[in-house]
């Protein structure tokens, strides 16, 4: 007994040697507080479902031993609080986006709210579902990089999808515009109204309908939490396909409207894969039943695949159906140093090959994205000795058998040391110290919000050319910019991010289009895994040829004839209207 | 001069506890093990000790299972210069600890014994005292700063009690117990994992030592702290007030 609650300790102990986790317990209510998410180290073990409580006796002496240990680390514990940050950002954000929306023009064939509308939405949802609270609607218009912001007046949530069906009928028979919204992290300005579409959140749709043990799938509704899913999945021994940094938040849902690829994607592969059926709902209110929970189901056109990575512009997702791996308890951390690109690659591919089947996570990032998290976060520290690397690795590797999968991780890095591929490198001994490591590389985002302005492109690239772009950034805007580079390497999916002191047209003018040309030389794709929205629609060229791009539009239009759903996102303006 | 730190193998602190079944203990099958988080800082402490130039070596020991040499494996990658395991079967309560402790003590001679101050499993906050007790050494508990002078022989140490420090002057042989704010634990690093793969580890049994190992306590049943109840969310403050008054019966 006394073993239990004296497990408290431990949890104290975490919490102040790794600040993120605590600041987050702190800012539960924080719109921003899922950045502190670390994501990649809970998905593999499930401890961040732990419940963080307090108990009694020793409350008081272990709070200030929390704050006390931080402050002893030289960090001031509270004077970068997310409000300041997020006054910052928004300062920063809204000059930019200036310029992006005189560019659209509201679709003039869309009607505006009346009183009888919002008679409507409360005889089918009732009093509590129709939201004109105008706090929340200043958090839902406004998306996570607070960089996007409509100006809806009107935020509906149904709890069933009779009740999506409903709405959509309706706003469809009235042309009211729709823009379905999960956890709002979507980071392409795709999740809040451009002008002032009805928002239909999906939050309160969150039950879980069925799990079955033996197969593994799991089937939900679509605005269950991510985390949720994976805390309720880890009592049950399972885990969810996938993994990012803003699980705290975002949807499964929205997930699967993004297609969201995260940290496990070399491991587990795409959602593609992974979903294995869906409930939509179409613009004008049918509900497509496509939640199949087979494995393989070869009858027909396989017309999931069309919503996933849709990004809310073809339907609503109400249902998912999942197919959850079986957790493995063996998860090892390591966070590597390498001093030229080249070797990142090699060690890619010999870790593809050495570390096979438990390879889970193979992530990079450059020294000045290190530099980034370092300055900007609390309480994150290096875990190597302060040598100047230009480059570090973080390898996740999951399996069942703690001491095999050990001796292999520990054999294939002593390996790639001698061969010259690392030059340092450390091997997490503990939970604590591999969710650091994850902190590091998950912490960039946030890191790069404090530091001021921020154009994050999202592409994937052929891996042998994918820091070339960085390094031709770098020279092209010389000292004007601090140009970073990180991302997924094992899926060649590169984060180009440019922090400037304060957003300039100058500057992008010298980053668009001359990114996404240099993409669509190299055969990549602008983007690889956060969607177009309104950021990029109108860059879908660049990716997919026209005929490809018509194609989508006529299927825009047969399922979605009005445009209600999801204006102004996805295609490009041209042929949306 | 030696510094000997003792290091133990529990349930890693980031772990959901789970209780088997028939609350006979803590499920400890396919769950990730780690260094106690305590010892990691004393270790660390050791350490630096060591390359400040005031210790010649620093020596980890373990006690339990066949598995306690992953841990103690750890211990020197993190920079101890060799182990000892001493390798038992069944339950070990910090007595027994303390007696395999003071018979290392002897066959190692240390000046310097650092252990935490409690381990994350058990909690029983005991053996450091015990072993100081066997030994008839002085004791510096939940020390968080150590200061050692070499000529002198005394080692400095600050104990957080309540409301304060307390500043304690020990004679040196003695024994340290370390709390959570002495230091920030080093990661095990690359070359140093290399460097510890040829680090040699001696074992012994209590056998050896002459300690016999028993007990007079009994673990009689493990269970789990009850479950909190979901919370509600009310509509309205004469709700909260109704309920407050005639359920809670606190206004
Ligand atoms: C810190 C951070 C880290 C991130 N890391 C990653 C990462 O590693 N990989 C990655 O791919 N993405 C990442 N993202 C981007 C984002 O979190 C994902 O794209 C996520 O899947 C979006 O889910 P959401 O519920 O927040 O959707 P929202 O942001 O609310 O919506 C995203 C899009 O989906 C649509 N949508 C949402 N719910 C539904 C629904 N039920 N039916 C139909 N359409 C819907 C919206 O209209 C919008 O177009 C990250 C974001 C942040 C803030």
């Amino acid at each position: 007994m006394e073993r239990l609650r004296l497990r408290a300790t431990g949890s104290f102990f975490r919490y102040c040697s790794n600040r993120s986790l605590f600041d987050r317990r702190l800012n539960i209510n924080s719109v921003n507080s899922i950045h502190n998410s670390t994501s990649g180290y809970a998905h593999g073990f499930g401890k961040n479902c732990r419940d963080f409580h307090f108990f009694s006796d020793n409350h008081k002496w272990n709070v200030q031993t929390c704050f006390g240990f931080v402050r002893y680390q030289g960090e001031t514990f509270r004077d970068s609080t997310e409000k300041g940050l997020l006054e910052k950002t928004r300062r920063f954000q809204y000059r930019g986006f200036g310029s992006l929306a005189a560019k659209v023009q509201r679709n003039p064939s869309f009607s505006t709210l009346n009183s009888d509308d919002i008679s409507y939405f409360k005889e089918i949802l009732g009093e509590k579902g129709v939201i004109e609270d105008e706090e929340w609607l200043a958090t839902a218009n406004t998306d996570w990089m607070h960089k996007y912001k409509g100006s809806s007046k009107l935020l509906l949530q149904p709890r069933s999808t009779e009740e999506v069906s409903q709405i959509l009928k309706y706003c469809n028979s009235r042309c009211l515009a729709v823009v379905p919204q999960g956890g709002n992290t979507g980071l392409v300005g795709g999740s809040v109204p451009v002008f002032d579409e009805v928002i239909v959140n999906m939050s309160l749709m969150n039950n879980i309908i069925s799990f079955d043990k033996v197969s593994g799938i799991l089937v939900c509704e679509g605005g269950c939490i991510l985390e949720n899913l994976i805390t309720f999945l880890d009592n049950q021994g399972f885990i969810m396909p996938l993994d990012l940094g803003a699980k705290g938040s975002c949807q499964i849902g929205g997930n699967v409207s993004t297609n969201a690829g995260g940290l496990r994607l070399v491991r587990y592969g795409s959602l593609h894969g992974n979903v294995l059926g869906l409930e939509v709902v179409l613009a004008d209110g049918n509900v497509i039943d496509m939640l199949g929970t087979l494995r393989k189901d070869n009858t027909g056109y396989d017309l999931k695949h069309l919503f996933i990575g849709s990004e809310g512009s073809l339907g609503i997702v109400s249902k998912v159906s999942i197919l959850t791996p079986p957790k493995l308890f063996s998860v090892n951390v390591a966070f590597l140093a390498c001093s030229d690109y080249f070797s990142c690659q090699k060690l890619l591919m010999e870790a593809k090959r050495k570390l096979g089947e438990i390879l889970s996570a193979f992530e990079f990032l450059d020294s000045k994205s290190l530099d980034l998290v370092l300055n900007h976060l609390d309480g994150v520290r290096n875990p190597l000795p302060p040598t100047l690397h230009k480059f570090y690795i973080l390898i996740e590797t999951t399996g069942s058998d703690e001491p095999y999968d050990r001796q292999k991780l520990e054999g294939f890095l002593l390996h790639a040391m001698e061969a010259g591929l690392i030059s340092d490198g450390a091997l997490a001994q503990d939970i604590n110290q591999a969710s650091s490591f994850w902190r590091i590389r998950e912490g960039i985002p946030e890191a790069l919000m404090k530091a001021g302005a921020v154009y994050k492109y999202d592409l994937s690239l052929p891996v042998e050319k994918m820091y070339d772009l960085v390094e031709e950034m770098r020279t092209r805007l010389s000292d004007s910019a601090n140009v970073v580079g990180y991302g997924h390497l094992g899926d060649g999916n590169l984060h180009l991010n440019i922090s400037t002191a304060q957003y300039d047209d100058g500057i992008l003018t010298q980053i668009e289009p001359f990114v996404y040309e240099w993409t669509s030389k190299h055969r990549g794709s602008i983007s690889a895994e956060h969607g177009l929205g309104l950021m990029k629609a109108n860059e879908i060229f660049y990716s997919k040829p026209t005929a490809t791009v018509s194609l989508m539009a006529s299927i825009k239009k047969m399922l979605d004839p009005k445009g209600i759903l999801n204006p102004y996102k996805v295609l490009p303006h041209s042929l949306s209207s | 001069m030696k510094i000997m730190v003792a290091i133990k193998r529990v349930v890693d602190y980031a772990v959901k506890i789970r209780v088997k079944s028939d609350k006979s203990g803590v499920e400890t099958q396919n769950v990730k093990m780690s260094m106690n988080p305590f010892c990691e800082i004393a270790l660390e402490e050791a350490l630096r000790i060591k390359e400040a130039g005031m210790a010649s070596e620093v020596v980890a020991v373990t006690m339990g299972l066949k598995q306690c040499v992953d841990t103690l494996r750890t211990g020197l990658a993190m920079g101890a210069d060799r182990g000892i395991h001493v390798e038992t079967s069944g339950p070990l309560y910090p007595l027994s600890v303390a007696k395999l402790l003071r018979a290392l003590v002897e066959v190692e001679k240390p000046g310097l014994l650092i252990l935490g101050k409690q381990a994350i499993d058990d909690d029983c906050n005991q053996t450091g005292q015990m072993v100081a007790g066997l030994l008839n050494w002085p004791q510096g508990t939940f020390a968080s700063k150590v200061v050692l002078d070499k000529e002198k022989q005394i080692v400095t140490v600050d104990r957080e009690v309540d409301g304060g420090l307390e500043t304690l002057c020990l004679d040196m042989p003695a024994v340290i117990t370390t709390d959570l704010r002495l230091n920030q634990p080093r990661y095990a690093t690359l070359p140093n994992i290399m460097k510890a793969k040829s680090k040699a580890i001696k074992k012994f049994t209590p056998e050896d030592l002459n300690v016999e190992i028993k007990s007079d306590i009994e673990e009689v049943q493990v269970t789990e702290p009850p479950k909190r109840k979901a919370g509600v969310i009310l509509s309205s403050v004469d709700e909260l007030i109704d309920k407050l008054k005639n359920e809670a019966h606190v206004i």
